[in-house]
């Protein structure tokens, strides 16, 4: 058994074959090397994120969450709820926090959980896994298994928005969290200083459906990795990872510009300084190659 | 319908939109606007939407496109002097204006939230492309058609770096029990349904 365990909720978007799957994949790989073991929640649902509310009420999204945590309950009850995607997460932890104050939602919900056989008790933490990393290996922890430090590399850390409002991570500020730069020193890179877009909005989901309004947001985060220097940028979020990488040739179109930088997740980056294959660290789920990475993962 | 809230919209609010029983405390010090990302696209901003609603401003507040425009970045709430619940108030104004067919009708971010409800409901897990064709093509097969031309490149991306699977279509994931996850969303929407109709008396 592994030395850490933990209820896994995996989010629709990290299934086998949707956007950020790669980041399930790399999520493995420094899980392995960390010891960590994610039990996926059984059956597990959608939460709906932050888009559903169009179609969903309050109560029927509150029931969402609540079935995934009550279904945690039963199947792990002594582990902690991950997520690795900041929408699932914020919407479980929001979900469990609320039905813990208000006891007349608390009831409600129960009876809708009732429909399907089950029950929220409301006794779990739900966390991001960067809270993981971060508060149960902690950087000595995860600076043990690097064997080969970033050495020569410029990365602009994004934390975006959900991994850091409302709850962000414990002990940091809303306006300038420092651990993703951090985390990125830790693996011998160098964190772009000052990162002026650090904790901007990329659009969210509103890229499918205003997607001039929020490319126009995203030109401003990678214009400002550029301006500090940076040869990729690294994200905690499946979208803004997503929304960072893929729109720029029709940001370049749109604009002049001529934007090509990579973005990966923290996972990707973990998974190639602890020595790890291209493949294991997802490397190949790029859309815009992060060339200097392979450098390094082809390296013996 | 809502006869008895004709001049009393707030209190409307606060029956019946999510988190509505706040929009009392704003002191209208318009940090929350100023927080927007797509600020200069809100017709009204959510500083000024809870100045209207204390106003009975009924059918502008409901009929406009502005809630819609919350992208969820929760710099509001973050930043609100008061500490209200902006964007679950946003959420809950666009649930509650669809909800009585005042919605702007031809608003993007509507459509597209209604389908990926639709697409997620049906089992339980939301399948991605699906839900992008479905959206591409909702405007009509023409219109369908030029947008995903636009879109090709990254659709093509993604399918490169096998991130969106093509065979999803056909199929894709789900929960195993579909079953009872619609019943728990029946009831819980049936639960709301009765107690907005107590307030609507
Ligand atoms: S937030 Fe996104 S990825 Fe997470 S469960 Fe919901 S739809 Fe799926
Ligand atoms: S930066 Fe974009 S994707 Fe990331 S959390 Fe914010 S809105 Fe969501
Ligand atoms: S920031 Fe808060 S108090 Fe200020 S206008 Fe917005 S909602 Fe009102
Ligand atoms: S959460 Fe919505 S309302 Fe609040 S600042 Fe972001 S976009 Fe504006």
């Amino acid at each position: 058994m592994a030395k850490h365990n933990y209820s896994f909720y995996p989010g629709c978007s990290s299934q086998k074959g949707a956007s950020s799957s790669n980041q399930l994949r790399s999520t493995q790989t420094i899980c392995e090397e960390l010891d960590i073991q994610l039990n996926d929640i059984p059956d597990w649902n959608c939460c709906s994120a932050s888009i559903g509310y169009a179609g969903g009420g309050e109560l029927p999204r509150l029931a969402l969450s609540a079935r995934n945590i009550a279904l945690s309950e039963q199947a792990h009850p002594d582990q902690d709820i991950v997520a690795t995607c900041a929408a699932c997460w914020l919407a479980t932890r929001e979900a469990n926090d609320r039905l813990n104050e208000n006891s007349g939602l608390l009831a409600n919900t129960n009876e809708a959980l009732k429909a399907g056989g089950l029950t929220f008790k409301g006794n779990k933490k739900i966390r991001h896994f960067v809270e993981i990393l971060i508060e149960d290996i902690g950087y000595e922890g995860l600076k043990k298994p690097v064997t080969k430090p970033l050495e020569g590399i410029k990365i602009a850390g994004y934390v975006g928005c959900q991994t850091n409002r409302p709850f962000g991570i414990d002990g940091e500020s809303f306006e300038n969290p420092l651990y993703l730069d951090k985390l990125i020193e830790t693996l011998g890179a160098e964190p772009v200083e000052n990162y002026e877009k650090k904790v901007s909005c990329c659009g969210g989901a509103l890229m499918f459906s205003e997607p001039e309004k929020s490319q126009a947001l995203v030109k401003d985060i990678i214009e400002s990795a550029y301006d500090g220097g940076a040869d990729m940028i690294v994200t905690p979020c499946p979208v803004c990872q997503l929304n960072v990488e893929v729109y720029q040739e029709q940001i370049n179109k749109k604009y002049g510009t001529k934007f090509n930088i990579p973005s990966v997740y923290y996972s990707t980056l973990m998974s190639v300084a602890y020595g790890r294959s291209a493949q294991d660290a997802a490397l190949n789920g790029q859309v815009i190659r992060a060339i200097k990475l392979e450098e390094i993962a082809a390296k013996s | 319908m809502s006869e008895q809230y004709r001049n009393n919209f707030l209190r409307e609010v606060e029956a019946n939109v999510e988190e509505g029983e706040w929009v009392k405390r704003c002191m209208q010090c318009g940090v929350c606007s100023g927080s927007c990302p797509l600020g200069p696209h809100w017709e009204h901003p959510p500083q000024e939407l809870f100045m209207m609603i204390r106003a009975g401003k009924r059918d502008e507040v409901l009929k406009s496109s502005s809630m819609w425009m919350c992208t969820s970045c929760y710099n509001c709430i973050a930043r609100c002097p008061r500490e209200l619940p902006i964007t679950h108030i946003m959420h809950g104004l666009a649930h509650y204006a669809e909800r009585l067919g005042l919605a702007p009708k031809n608003q993007q971010t509507n459509k597209f939230a209604q389908r990926f409800w639709n697409n997620l409901s049906k089992t339980g897990r939301v399948n991605e492309l699906k839900l992008t064709l479905s959206f591409y093509f909702m405007n009509g097969f023409m219109a369908g058609v030029k947008m995903s031309l636009n879109m090709q490149k990254v659709g093509l991306g993604m399918l490169l770096s096998k991130r969106l699977n093509p065979f999803e279509i056909l199929g894709g994931h789900g929960c195993k029990d579909s079953k009872g996850l619609q019943a728990i969303l029946k009831k819980a929407r049936e639960i709301e349904d009765a107690k907005i109709a107590k307030f609507q008396g």
